[in-house]
């Protein structure tokens, strides 16, 4: 297995809440391009790397340096484990990618079922610092293994 | 209109689903028909003279981490209970016969390595002592 990386915790969740944003818009305007834009952050981050993400751009350069100048910062950056939330972003990938099957052949029940999944996701994600590998991974491999 | 609709529902049950999945996390619960029991054999590793603490984890599980850092600082000051962590993927067979369905699941055993109980998903580190406490002061009893 490969050593595992390190990546500041706070990161995935913010991720999480403007994925939530953009595809709460994308669903409620059956926006083709929002969905394909969503595609490929998600290609980004579950693929290549998480901080190097649109959102995790963002998050490196505007909020954390926010977050770490607040009054009640302990001075230690939480991190985590890169493995679970890049886990959670191929899942997104997944989800996402089946939305814009459904978008581009206008099979918008497909659209909108695979966007809901992925907004149900995000959601408990970036609210509940919700951990969808733990619930999901296990139960994948009790089954096809 | 009809978006608007399932976008407020998913938000609803997504809450309620939160809600409920974080106050359920990491909660002891006593075990009360099904009650395996456990060889060093199967675990890998010996058991604790006390009380064995059974924690199942994988890979892409970032509480699993925490719940083993909090595990590691607490069981040295509890004599004769034992800290072991197995990795669900590479012991299917356990985790099946076990009924782990997420990780990490924490399984709590006596000295004779049966189950008394299990929590699942993180517990916070009050829930843990509570139970170690238990666990402890049950073997001095005896």
């Amino acid at each position: 297995m490969a050593q595992p990386t390190f990546i500041d915790a706070r990161g995935p969740r913010f991720s999480a809440a403007i994925t939530t944003i953009v595809l709460i818009v994308a669903l409620l305007t059956r926006s083709t391009f929002l969905i394909i834009w969503q595609l490929l952050v998600f290609a980004i981050s579950a693929f290549y790397s998480m901080p190097n993400s649109p959102y995790g751009f963002v998050y490196r350069r505007v909020i954390a340096p926010y977050l770490n100048k607040r009054k009640n910062f302990s001075g230690q950056v939480p991190t985590e484990d890169s493995r679970p939330p890049r886990f959670a972003q191929q899942m997104g990938f997944g989800f996402v990618l089946l939305a814009t099957v459904g978008a581009l052949s206008h099979t918008w029940l497909l659209f909108t079922v695979a966007t809901a999944a992925c907004i149900f996701a995000a959601f408990l994600n970036s609210a509940f610092n919700y951990c969808l590998g733990c619930a999901i991974y296990l139960q994948g491999i009790r089954i096809f293994r | 209109m009809k978006s608007g609709a399932t976008v407020i529902a998913i938000l609803v049950v997504a809450t309620m689903f939160g809600l409920v999945s974080k106050s359920n996390r990491g909660r002891f619960r006593v075990k009360k028909n099904f009650h395996p029991i456990l060889s060093r054999a199967e675990i890998g590793a010996d058991l604790g003279s006390v009380a064995t603490v059974l924690q199942f984890s994988s890979a892409f599980c970032a509480p699993c981490r925490a719940t083993r850092q909090i595990l590691e600082n607490l069981t040295p000051q509890f004599p004769g209970i034992a800290h072991i962590e197995i990795d669900a993927e590479s012991h299917l067979e356990l985790v099946r016969r076990l009924k782990v369905h997420q990780t990490p699941t924490t399984l709590f055993l006596d000295a004779n390595g049966q189950e008394i109980g299990r929590a699942v998903g993180a517990p916070k580190k009050s829930q843990l002592v509570a139970v170690l406490e238990k666990l402890h002061g049950a073997a001095h009893v005896h």
